[in-house]
């Protein structure tokens, strides 16, 4: 099985420096594109390649890409932003590859740069990751002094500058435009698209935001070409993974696998099955905001495709177990407290319906909800669906309420029911 | 308010160099608030409504302005803080995994609850969203350090090393 994003990174995770990297093969797929390849003819082999945004929304990455506005009369300086602020509960896999190799990202984001045309690249890293922070700046220092970054890269004449910027924790940082806006020393609020980044973004430039994920991917299909990234995967979504598993589990992780391997798989055989005493109840596939799955879904393959198809989404591809002996709605409660708290507050739904939420939920966990409160929550998951509020968050937020009245709606009702929390 | 500012409470000319060095690296100054506020913070601990004003002033913004910034985000203090902030995960995975008794065994021991800072000024509680360590819940982090599947029974010798 090819590991080709993790198989040099340590247990430890210690990163690998420069001469490392380059003795694995480090910043080949740098010299290729740069010496070889047009910027245009990069764009269209990794839209071949099938790669999709490892963010969260799964958009075609050279598609997104074909969007920035290329040729000498367009507006410059141009941005390549890496996102890695990996706030989503339940998340850790960027973690991984920004502590392990920093130098892979760092390549990666050449790489895109140099098909979007960028001059100056950011990465935005959340606070909490130190150690991937002080990785990120020694490999930027030995990127700039071996010629990969600066002036004339590999007297290719293409230019590119890299900085990092760490944020100061808010989840809405991670939404694409608000991470523009936090990077220009605003509030993390998101901004109206269109007009969409690619066009005007940061400081009205053209810019890319790409997830770490994303970016990683990059070099290998750039070295090896977009047949062999789809012959990686297993089904019809290309490439591997970085799937993780947290919850009541034997062996909690992340593993990089080929894309489409099953729930069942990922649970049973990765994280060791569910720990003694404790029974499978549900799945939150791919973070926070992503729609319950249960048993019945165990076979579905984690691709984007296949979990839509059962009526989620594969979101960042982390999986969040529930067992039998958690609470679902002291578990829901727990998620609508993160994102009532992390609401930016700039549209009344979200605003206003968040808190309402939390705040039923807590009383019916605490048996003191009534029959009516049902609806109430009924009705938000409506409410702060898609289209009805300025950003993706509180849709976000209504996935696993939507999915857990679905799929839990009895033991909802039983703690209103009995006037008590069945599992205290 | 009082405009006699003490001398402690006046930006010291290393941080003023500081700031001035990130607004250097930003195409427009306010660019640079995120980074200023930062230097405030990691000389002082926290940003004081003193050390904001003269920080606004070197940024062009007004104070108000920078304060909307400064409250947005839940790592910029406003109020002081201990020696030792205690960012406690509270979110998902954590939950599942029981950070709740971390919390209360914390609580009880530092007689402090969120938001609040030990007599000795040695710790702060502030509860945190997810640390993007979830497969080694519960998780926490003291200052720069991070501790993963913390267990009540290590917590004593991780606030030991914390003086
Ligand atoms: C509230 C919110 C938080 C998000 N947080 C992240 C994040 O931490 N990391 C990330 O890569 N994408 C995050 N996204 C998705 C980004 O907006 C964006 O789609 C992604 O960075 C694009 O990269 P990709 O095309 O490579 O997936 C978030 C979206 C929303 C609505
Ligand atoms: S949906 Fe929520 S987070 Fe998004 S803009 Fe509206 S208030 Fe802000
Ligand atoms: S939920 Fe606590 S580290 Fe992710």
């Amino acid at each position: 099985m090819e590991r080709p994003l993790t198989k040099h990174i340590r247990p430890d995770r210690e990163p690998l420096s420069l001469q490392e990297y380059e003795r694995v093969g480090g910043y080949q797929a740098v010299r290729k594109a740069l010496q070889e390849l047009s910027p245009e003819a990069v764009v269209a082999l990794v839209k071949d390649s099938n790669l999709r945004g490892r963010g969260g929304a799964g958009f075609n990455t050279g598609l997104k890409w074909s969007f920035v506005p290329m040729g000498p009369d367009v507006p410059r300086p141009k941005y390549l932003v890496a996102n890695a602020d990996e706030m989503e509960p339940g998340t850790f896999k960027d973690r991984m590859l920004l502590e392990g190799n920093p130098h892979q990202l760092i390549e990666g984001m050449i790489v895109a740069s140099y098909a979007i045309g960028a001059d100056i690249s950011y990465v935005f890293l959340r606070w909490a990751y130190k150690k991937a922070a002080q990785g990120i700046v020694r490999a930027i220092q030995e990127a700039y002094a071996a010629g990969y970054l600066g002036q004339n890269i590999l007297g290719s004449g293409f230019s590119l500058e890299m900085h990092l910027h760490t944020g100061v924790g808010r989840y809405m940082c991670g939404e694409e435009t608000a991470l523009l806006n936090a990077l220009e020393g605003k509030r993390a609020m998101p901004r109206a698209k269109p007009p969409f980044p690619q066009v005007s973004g940061l400081y009205g430039k053209p810019t890319i935001v790409n997830n770490v994920e994303t970016l990683c991917c990059l070099p290998h299909i750039v070295n090896n070409g977009p047949e062999w990234f789809k012959g990686l995967s297993r089904t019809q979504d290309a490439g591997t993974k970085i799937y993780g598993v947290s919850g009541k589990v034997k062996r909690p992780g992340a593993w990089e696998l080929p894309m489409g391997v099953t729930i069942r798989e990922l649970v049973e055989e990765y994280a060791g099955g569910m720990l003694d005493g404790y029974k499978f109840k549900g799945a939150l596939p791919g973070g926070a905001s992503t729609d319950f799955l249960v048993e019945q879904h165990l076979d579905t393959p984690m691709d984007y495709t296949s979990i839509a198809a059962a009526g989620s989404r594969m979101g960042t591809g982390t999986m969040i177990i529930l067992d039998d002996q958690t609470c679902p709605v002291g578990f829901v409660h727990n998620l609508q407290h993160f994102f009532a708290q992390e609401s930016c507050g700039f549209c009344t739904p979200c605003r206003e319906g968040l808190p309402w939420v939390e705040k039923v939920l807590l009383s019916i966990d605490r048996g003191e909800g009534r029959p009516e409160d049902m609806n109430i929550l009924d009705f938000h998951t409506k409410y702060l669906g898609p289209g009805n509020t300025f950003c993706a968050l509180a849709p976000g937020a209504m996935e696993p309420l939507q999915s857990a009245l679905k799929y839990f709606r009895e033991d909802f009702e039983r703690h209103i029911h009995d006037h008590q929390c069945p599992w205290k | 308010m009082n405009n006699n500012k003490t001398e402690e409470q006046m930006l010291t000319t290393e941080e003023i160099a500081q700031i001035e060095h990130e607004i250097s690296l930003v195409p427009q100054k306010k660019a640079a608030c995120i980074e200023a506020l930062k230097v405030v913070q990691q000389h002082r601990g926290w940003v004081s409504d003193e050390s904001l004003k003269d920080t606004a002033t070197m940024l062009g913004m007004s104070a108000e302005e920078l304060d909307s910034v400064a409250t947005f985000y839940n790592l910029i203090f406003r109020q002081p803080v201990g020696r030792h902030v205690i960012l406690l995960c509270d979110s998902i995975s954590c939950w599942v995994m029981g950070y709740e008794q971390i919390r209360d065994h914390l609580m009880q021991k530092l007689q402090i609850k969120y938001g609040e800072t030990t007599p000795d000024g040695r710790f702060t509680l502030l509860p945190n969203v997810c640390l993007g360590t979830c497969d080694r819940a519960p998780a926490l982090m003291i200052d720069d350090h991070l501790y993963q599947n913390v267990t009540i029974e290590e917590l004593d010798g991780i606030l030991h090393h914390h003086r």
